[in-house]
């Protein structure tokens, strides 16, 4: 049914850390690495040596560049995936009922033997989370690595998502942000963790963490700023540092 | 938005088939407005149902999986795809129903008109149910808009209307006034299309990448490096992108071809009867690739805001 949950037991999200993405992809790669022999194995590669390569991708990282108001600018690594939104639009316009949210996590499904590959629910989302697969004519998206996070197989410290579990810099948590105890909403509490898009209304699960405050801001900066004497007083350096700024 | 030629096939066929089924349902109730020609019936209906069936038909050529199609018939209590496939297959009820007293039956009256009524009904509302498709997509900003649905009914009316005409001039059984209303109802249609551009180009943009990255108070944010080093599925699939001087080049060949064409035709067909046959036939023809073209650049100019995350 692809009507939405009217609530859901638990909301299990993540919480990017943009202060403390590195940019390394590690994320991107191990998710591929697991949901390609996951639940919706394989993600498919198409010309994967060639000169135009495309795959499916659950899981991207893109670059940023801010600018501040004196020109000074830092550079915020940025990476996206479904954010199992609460009023997830790619559900509501599925004409199958193969894309649906589950009511008891709230994480956001698509069941490839319903789909028709029609593509409207990747027209839907904002964030670009929806990968088709050509090769499988179906729609493909991020589980949360349900095939992971609920394994008994595995020991319990490795039941969480491959792309948490892999970031070498503790830039992605994972927890229930509907529980307001949880490690994750306390991090959302304390940092001012945010939406994207806000303004689509789809209410989404995953927060952002934004960058910190500089400890030393480059306000200053200015580029064509002539450079210092190296020895005002003179002498011989003040001498040689003359002929050689000439 | 990439323009998909099945798409495209579909919703201008199927659109100027459900414009012309309306057309005869609702002028058939006006009593003997219609011939109620058996041979002028099974042309008409032939091309009605010609035009939505291959529409139908090519809107399932797109599908990664065309033989499930079926399943998209479930899911009418929130999906407006759904909707257009369910109201779809019950118009073809009344609608058969209508050409089989029209054409084997010789009846036009009675439950026969009301069969068409029925028709032209459900006919409205497949329209209404296949522009929603579009208009319902708050991602999509350029079509969530509530000019969408009004245009989408308006465009198969006026494509279906245009070849009743120019059937009517070829059974000899124009009625009167009607190329002056079908004038009049295309500077309609001209208007509504005009009023689309008008709001696409003025509409402010709600959403940016302040919005889409959230990084705004620390300062102005721009593209640094995207992804991948080639284009994924997204960018394929939403980033068409169509320069603004060709934009404007089409949309004045389509205000050309869709709109003036057909009113000048139209008018000639009116004021020299013996040209009537040929010049209602080449304002068919004339609106067919108007049509196209105006469904080509309805998707071509459509942005959807994940781009933003590419391109700023």
């Amino acid at each position: 049914m692809t009507s939405l949950p009217e609530s859901t037991e638990s909301k299990l999200g993540l919480v990017i850390d943009l202060d403390i993405c590195v940019g390394c992809h590690a994320c991107a790669v191990n998710c591929k690495e697991w949901n390609t022999s996951g639940y919706h194995a394989p993600l498919t590669d198409v010309d994967p040596y060639g000169a135009e390569p495309s795959g499916v991708w659950f899981n991207r990282v893109h670059a940023y560049e801010v600018e501040n108001k004196s020109g000074a600018s830092q550079t915020v690594y940025f990476p996206k995936s479904c954010l199992h939104c609460e009023d997830a639009p790619c559900v509501t316009v599925c004409p199958t009922g193969a894309s649906y949210k589950r009511s008891e996590d709230g994480i956001v499904l698509i069941d490839e033997e319903w789909c028709i590959g029609c593509k409207l629910c990747s027209w839907s989302c904002p964030y670009g989370a929806r990968e088709y697969d050509a090769q499988a004519g179906v729609m493909k998206k991020c589980t949360l690595c349900i095939d992971k996070i609920y394994n008994e197989n595995l020991p319990e410290e490795s039941r969480q998502p491959a792309c948490v579990a892999t970031c070498p810099a503790n830039a992605r948590h994972f927890g229930d942000l509907g529980d307001p105890n949880s490690d994750v909403s306390k991090m959302v509490e304390d940092r001012g963790g945010y939406d994207l898009m806000p303004e689509q209304a789809t209410k989404p699960v995953n927060k952002y963490l934004p960058p910190r405050p500089r400890q030393t801001e480059f306000d200053n900066i200015n580029t064509n700023a002539k450079l210092a004497d190296a020895m005002p007083e003179g002498g011989f350096l003040g001498w040689l540092d003359k002929v050689l700024t000439d | 938005m990439h323009p998909a030629y099945s798409v495209i096939f579909f919703t201008t066929a199927s659109g100027a088939g459900y414009g012309l089924l309306a057309m005869m349902g609702v002028l058939n109730f006006g009593d003997g407005f219609l011939p109620a020609d058996r041979w002028f019936g099974l042309a008409a209906f032939i091309i009605s149902f010609g035009l939505i069936t291959f529409g139908l038909l090519a809107s399932t050529f797109h599908l990664g999986h065309p033989e499930r199609s079926w399943r998209a018939l479930t899911q009418w209590r929130s999906s407006w795809l759904s909707r257009e496939g369910v109201l779809a297959i019950l118009t073809y009820i009344p609608a058969g129903l209508f050409a089989y007293g029209w054409v084997i039956l010789e009846q036009t009256s009675g439950i026969w008109m009301i069969f068409g009524m029925l028709a032209a009904i459900g006919a409205g509302f497949t329209v209404h149910c296949t522009s929603m498709i579009y208009a319902s997509l708050k991602a999509i900003p350029t079509w969530n808009n509530e000019i969408v649905s009004p245009m989408y009914l308006i465009l198969g009316q006026i494509t279906g209307g245009l070849i009743l005409v120019a059937l009517l001039y070829l059974y000899d059984t124009p009625i009167f006034g009607m190329s002056a209303i079908s004038i009049i109802i295309l500077a309609v249609a001209l208007a509504v299309k005009l009023k689309y551009w008008k709001v696409i180009d003025n509409s402010p943009q709600e959403t940016d990448l302040t919005s889409a990255t959230g990084l705004g108070s620390l300062g102005k944010v721009r593209v640094l490096d995207t992804p991948h080093t080639s284009k994924n599925y997204l960018q394929q699939e939403m980033g068409y992108r169509i320069a603004r001087k060709h934009a404007e080049k089409l949309r004045r060949l389509t205000v050309v071809t869709l709109f003036a064409a057909p009113i000048i035709l139209l008018g000639v067909a009116s004021f020299f009867p013996v040209l009537a046959i040929g010049t209602s036939l080449l304002a068919v023809l004339a609106a067919a690739l108007g049509i196209v073209l105006e469904r080509w650049l309805f998707f071509a100019e459509a942005k959807h805001v994940v781009m933003i995350y590419y391109d700023g």
